[in-house]
């Protein structure tokens, strides 16, 4: 066993030089503009909503990420949100798009192995991450910050 | 319109941090996703991520940190009402629309959509 892992690190020492160096800077750039025009487009969505219907800014944001989340699965059914997601790298998968688009592909992905253990069992391969450190880092700092406001 | 140019900003300059991130640590997306959301836990405790959205509008509500801030805030609401127990009890209360949304969705497009490639 110990044998097999120094191989391992050797192999991956040896493959180091052939290996394509990341561009940093190119991919950061691709991020910064299809991240901020996903914000952009959110940002109209949520005047849209306070314009035509009763929100205001407190409660604008749950309809808004709904409709983005419709557009991404959208997307991702017909296969382009893979492409944006190639070039952007970060810039769609930190969005919640990205959140949306784990979920509808992995569900589209497993289809073929029936509704429930494809669809119900799949859909939360990736997005099950975010949903379980999500709750139980709130649930921490939920417990931390109940704790001095009631001492103080 | 200055709304929006700061939402562009904003929302674009998350992304760039989750970028460097993943390109030095050689990390998954859903390495970045786990940790930007418990980010926004964080920055949310001493009520930073409000003023935040506060200042970029849809910039700090569309990226997924607004997830665990909306998480920590209905958790906080609920507390406020029930005590210690509430925390539990709101948690998904302001996430609901969008995680109820990410599921539904998702559930009726892998009946239509065939898989691609």
């Amino acid at each position: 066993m110990k044998k097999e892992t120094e191989s391992r690190e050797k192999y991956k020492q040896k493959i180091q030089s052939f290996q394509v160096k990341r561009p940093v800077i190119q991919n950061c750039f691709r991020a910064f503009w299809v991240g901020g025009t996903i914000c952009l487009i959110g940002q109209g969505i949520e005047n849209f909503y306070m314009k035509f219907f009763d929100f205001t800014k407190d409660t604008v944001a749950g309809p808004t990420v709904a409709t983005l989340v419709l557009i991404s699965v959208l997307l991702t059914g017909f296969g382009v949100y893979d492409k944006i997601a190639q070039y952007a790298g970060a810039g769609s998968a930190v969005p919640v798009t990205g959140f949306a688009n784990s979920m509808a592909s992995a569900a589209i992905e497993h289809r073929s192995e029936g509704l429930v253990l494809g669809i119900g069992m799949n859909m939360f391969q990736l997005a099950g991450s975010v949903i379980v450190f999500g709750v139980a880092s709130a649930y921490v700092l939920g417990l931390i910050r109940y704790a001095f406001s009631y001492f103080m | 319109m200055m709304a929006y140019i700061l939402a562009f900003i904003c929302g674009g300059l998350i992304c760039v941090a989750g970028q460097v991130f993943m390109d030095v640590t050689k990390l998954t997306p859903a390495h970045l996703m786990s940790v930007l959301v418990t980010t926004g836990a964080v920055l949310d405790v001493f009520g930073i991520y409000d003023k935040f959205i506060e200042f970029a509008g849809a910039g700090a509500t569309v990226p997924i940190t607004n997830f665990g801030h909306a998480l920590l805030h209905g958790a906080l609401e609920a507390a406020q009402e029930h005590g210690w127990i509430g925390i539990g009890m709101g948690m998904f209360k302001l996430t609901s629309a969008g995680i109820s949304a990410a599921i539904i969705f998702a559930f009726f497009a892998a009946l239509i959509f065939k898989p691609k490639g």
